[in-house]
């Protein structure tokens, strides 16, 4: 797989710090789990955190701090290390932080009518940490003409399409800036099937709407 | 402190381990309380940041840099599962990722060390690129790292649009990248 398209590097440095919203920290996993450039791009920016942590200003600890750690490391010898069980994957298109998510393939999943062509399927994430959905656009298809009004990721899975800004296949992602406004049209003959996150929940529907107004002029 | 992880990596040592938490847990619940948790929650956050240090001290690889950056990875982990009751286990399937492919090096003891140095430089170099940041790129890495706001939330409070406060963190980690690179 060849991936041209990255998240900006700032967008990689917040899900360094750990400040991106669920939705968009998984689907920045998703690409990490299988670019390595990105890869070293996010160690390198928990090494900023690591140093902020060395630099933090000591604050007095319980009197009894070290001895509970050492209780607590002794009574948790015999304990299994906390090692989290792979997820299945049962599909090469999908890395394993949204394969956990979906627990099921691709070919599984069960779409939701959008519009002509268009099929969308919501993916759980917690209360208030933004919405996580897949998209499924048919060959062909063109996107509504769109802006981005907050932080939006999307990263393609199956299939590809085209913008202004370029080509995006599967492992690339979109990282567009709010002022770029871009109609995608998919260029494979297989649909378009990707990941996209928003930061707010109320951008969800922000989402849809866009994809609904050419049909029903809402 | 690096070498005192991977002691506690393949031999489990508990002396090691002393020293670490010794070092370590001060400035743990200092950094935690700094992102707004009160010295109770901080304290309690910090001995399970400290017992996941030994539970998954095999887990620490060469990759992750120093044992500060990766010490700095767990306690992020448990305060977004934690205070923010977000999960964290894609942050744990990429490091996952990361190990099997570590299992394929043929000796992980001459690389660890080797990378332990490499580690103390790294840290010395990323703490001196961040001093050389100007002022208003530092800002923003601190308010992210330390205060724990969004890019969103920080353009609020600094009254800036979206897009300067991603550029400057954008400026912010090229530069420290370069540091970096140039040195290593
Ligand atoms: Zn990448």
């Amino acid at each position: 797989m060849s991936i041209h398209h990255h998240p900006d590097d700032a967008t990689l440095t917040a899900y360094a710090a750990g400040t991106l919203s669920e939705a968009l920290s998984v689907t920045v996993a998703t690409h990490v789990a299988i670019c390595p450039r990105c890869r070293a791009r996010v160690r390198t920016a928990e090494a900023v955190g690591g140093t902020l942590l060395r630099e933090a200003e000591p604050v007095a600890i319980g009197a009894d701090a070290l001895a509970r750690a050492m209780a607590r490391i002794e009574s948790s010898a015999g304990a299994p290390i906390d090692v989290i069980e792979r997820p299945a994957v049962a599909d090469k298109r999908l890395p394993a932080p949204l394969a956990r998510r979906l627990g099921t393939s691709l070919d599984d999943i069960r779409w939701r009518w959008i519009a002509p062509g268009v099929r969308s399927h919501d993916i759980a994430v917690s209360p208030d940490s933004g919405s996580l959905f897949l998209l499924r656009i048919a060959p062909g298809k063109t996107m509504p003409e769109h802006g981005h009004g907050g932080a939006e990721l999307t990263m393609i899975l199956d299939g590809s399409y085209s913008d202004v800004t370029g080509r995006y296949g599967p492992g690339d992602v979109a990282d567009l800036d709010e002022e770029i406004e871009h109609a995608p049209k998919v260029d494979s003959d297989i649909d378009c099937i990707c990941l996209i996150a928003t930061e707010a929940p109320t951008r969800f529907k922000g989402v849809i709407g866009r994809l609904l107004q050419p049909y029903f002029g809402i | 402190m690096t070498s005192l992880l991977v002691r506690i990596a393949e031999h489990r040592d508990r002396d090691a381990y002393q020293d670490l938490f010794v070092h370590f847990a001060p400035r743990i619940k200092g950094f935690l309380m700094r992102k707004g948790a009160d010295s109770e929650l901080a304290e309690e956050l910090m001995q399970d940041t400290m017992l996941s240090v030994w539970t998954k001290a095999s887990m620490y690889h060469p990759g992750r840099g120093s044992a500060s950056t990766w010490i700095f990875t767990i306690a992020r982990n448990l305060r977004i599962d934690r205070l923010r009751r977000e999960s964290v286990r894609h942050f744990d399937d990429v490091d996952d990722l990361e190990i099997s492919e570590d299992d394929t090096a043929s000796d992980v003891t001459v690389v660890a060390q080797d990378d332990a140095v490499i580690a103390s430089q790294e840290r010395q170099l990323v703490a001196r690129a961040m001093q050389d940041l100007p002022s208003e790129q530092a800002q923003v890495i601190r308010m992210s790292f330390v205060d724990d706001l969004s890019q969103s939330d920080i353009a609020e409070r600094l009254s800036l649009p979206l897009g300067t406060v991603k550029s400057r963190m954008r400026l912010a980690y090229i530069k420290l990248r370069q540091a970096l690179e140039s040195e290593l």
